[in-house]
């Protein structure tokens, strides 16, 4: 259990039966008042957010959350699956649990598969992934005003703005958590 | 953390705080930190110190000296409450009392003005507090707002409604304090009399109790009021305070005897305390309190 006191950015916490992240947090006490703990909470499995203010007294679950690492396999339809590399057990995520990260997954990619009651709730990638440009078009230089880079289609089928000199059949380096070109990859 | 010049700045702005009071005829005063009996009040939790606590504020050993008959007094000291940790709390700050025999709560209005005046020409040149690109200039007169006014100017209910629903905190916290002394400082005062412990009710209102907050820039900084001097019914309310606290799960501790006892023989007085790290951010502009002290408990 965690009291009020111990509520701080980036705990997660369980409530209604959902695991929640608090993405802001306030400790305020009006003058002679009590202590008011003013929180912002983002639920991790449907992102909804709503801002609360808890007292002292107040006590909260610990949110039943598992990271396991795993390998993406394959993906059908919605769901993508994923196999535990200790004990080859397989599960799958919805593809609207990946959010962004569908962009970034190809075949035999480990990541940590995020656990909520043993149900997978989202995925980490790498900070860091190579991927395969499928598509670039020659750059004409005054096409866009301005900007010295062109869009490419990379494997996963995620479109990127990249420098000029990047063409089809190269590897590139993207940043998972903003979706932006690192480098071109020398294989 | 604070800056070098930062350091420098906190004490020549202490140093001014003194110069006022002592040009004032102000007794400068050290009570003892660690003392046997604080003020029982349900929300703010001493810290315990082998068997006794070590002060939430120096109210109760600077009204004993009113009471031997000290008519001015101030103190700049460190006070502690547990579990207060913020972007505008530390469990371990520093408080500016002080004290005066013969005047009211409204004549200690007049004083704080004056304090501040005095600071914003002394260490700031008369420029104001700047705060996220505005000036609320410290020239008198500020803003007064009852309570209750700033109540239905600002929140979806009445202050007597709040009590009612025990949302008296949360709405002053949520809805009002932001939107107090953006533009000149404000005294909010005339507070529900439950919610003033040792301040006297209006003796045409015994709803209300002789008490002020100062806020700047949204920022709560100074708690002030015309001191009860009633000791049966200082005692009485202790004894509800002692309730709640216990109520909440809290050893309430022992009486502060002494100090009842002394409130008898203490005269007519009003009494103010001031956090000096709140106000050394508003004077700085820093947004945390961290940004206007040597180390943070974390840092330590």
């Amino acid at each position: 259990m965690y009291n009020a006191s111990d509520l701080r950015k980036g705990l997660k916490i369980q409530i209604d039966g959902d695991p929640y992240v608090v993405t802001d947090f306030q400790f305020s006490k009006p003058g002679k008042g009590q202590a008011l703990y003013r929180t912002k909470l983002r639920n991790m499995i449907n992102g909804n957010q709503f801002e609360r203010t808890y007292r002292s007294n107040d006590k909260f679950e610990k949110a039943p959350l598992m990271e396991r690492t795993m390998q993406f396999l394959y993906s059908q339809g919605d769901e993508y699956h994923f196999m535990d590399t200790k004990n080859y057990e397989q599960l799958f995520i919805t593809r609207e649990s990946l959010g962004e990260n569908v962009n970034f997954l190809i075949d035999n990619m480990e990541a940590q598969v995020l656990l909520h009651d043993d149900n997978p709730i989202g995925v980490t990638l790498p900070n860091f992934v190579n991927l395969k440009v499928t598509r670039a078009d020659p750059w004409a230089k005054g096409d866009t005003s301005g900007s010295d880079t062109k869009p490419v289609t990379v494997e996963t089928g995620y479109q990127v703005q990249v420098p000029p000199f990047v063409e089809e059949g190269d590897k590139i380096q993207i940043d998972t958590r903003t979706g932006m070109y690192i480098t071109r990859v020398k294989e | 953390m604070i800056t070098s010049h930062g350091l420098v700045q906190r004490a020549v702005f202490i140093q001014a705080i003194r110069r006022f009071f002592i040009d004032r005829g102000y007794l400068e005063v050290d009570t003892p930190v660690r003392i046997p009996a604080p003020a029982p009040e349900a929300y703010i939790e001493p810290e315990p110190a082998d068997g006794w606590f070590l002060q939430t504020s120096p109210e109760l050993c600077m009204k004993r000296l009113l009471a031997q008959g000290f008519p001015k007094i101030f103190q700049i000291c460190k006070c502690f409450r547990r579990s207060e940790r913020g972007h505008r709390h530390l469990p371990e700050f520093t408080m500016l009392e002080w004290y005066r025999t013969g005047i009211d709560y409204l004549d200690l209005m007049e004083e704080c003005e004056e304090l501040f005046r005095f600071l914003d020409q002394k260490i700031n040149a008369g420029r104001g507090i700047e705060q996220d690109g505005r000036i609320i200039p410290l020239t008198s007169p500020w803003e007064r707002l009852r309570v209750e006014d700033a109540f239905g100017m600002y929140a979806d209910m009445s202050v007597q409604d709040a009590l009612d629903r025990d949302q008296f905190d949360e709405v002053l916290t949520a809805r009002i304090e932001p939107k107090l002394g953006m533009k000149r400082p404000v005294f909010l005062y005339d507070y529900p009399a439950r919610l003033g412990a040792l301040a006297r009710v209006k003796e045409n209102d015994p709803q209300v109790a002789e008490r002020f907050e100062i806020y700047i820039s949204g920022m709560e900084l100074a708690n002030g009021f015309s001191e009860l001097t009633d000791a049966d019914e200082q005692r009485s309310r202790f004894a509800r305070e002692r309730e709640k606290i216990s109520a909440l799960g809290r050893d309430p501790g022992p009486m502060p005897e002494k100090f009842l006892d002394a409130l008898a023989a203490m005269p007519e007085a009003s009494g103010i305390a001031l956090g000096v790290d709140r106000l050394a951010m508003l004077f700085s502009g820093a947004k945390k309190i961290d940004d206007v002290v040597s180390f943070t408990p974390e840092a330590l």
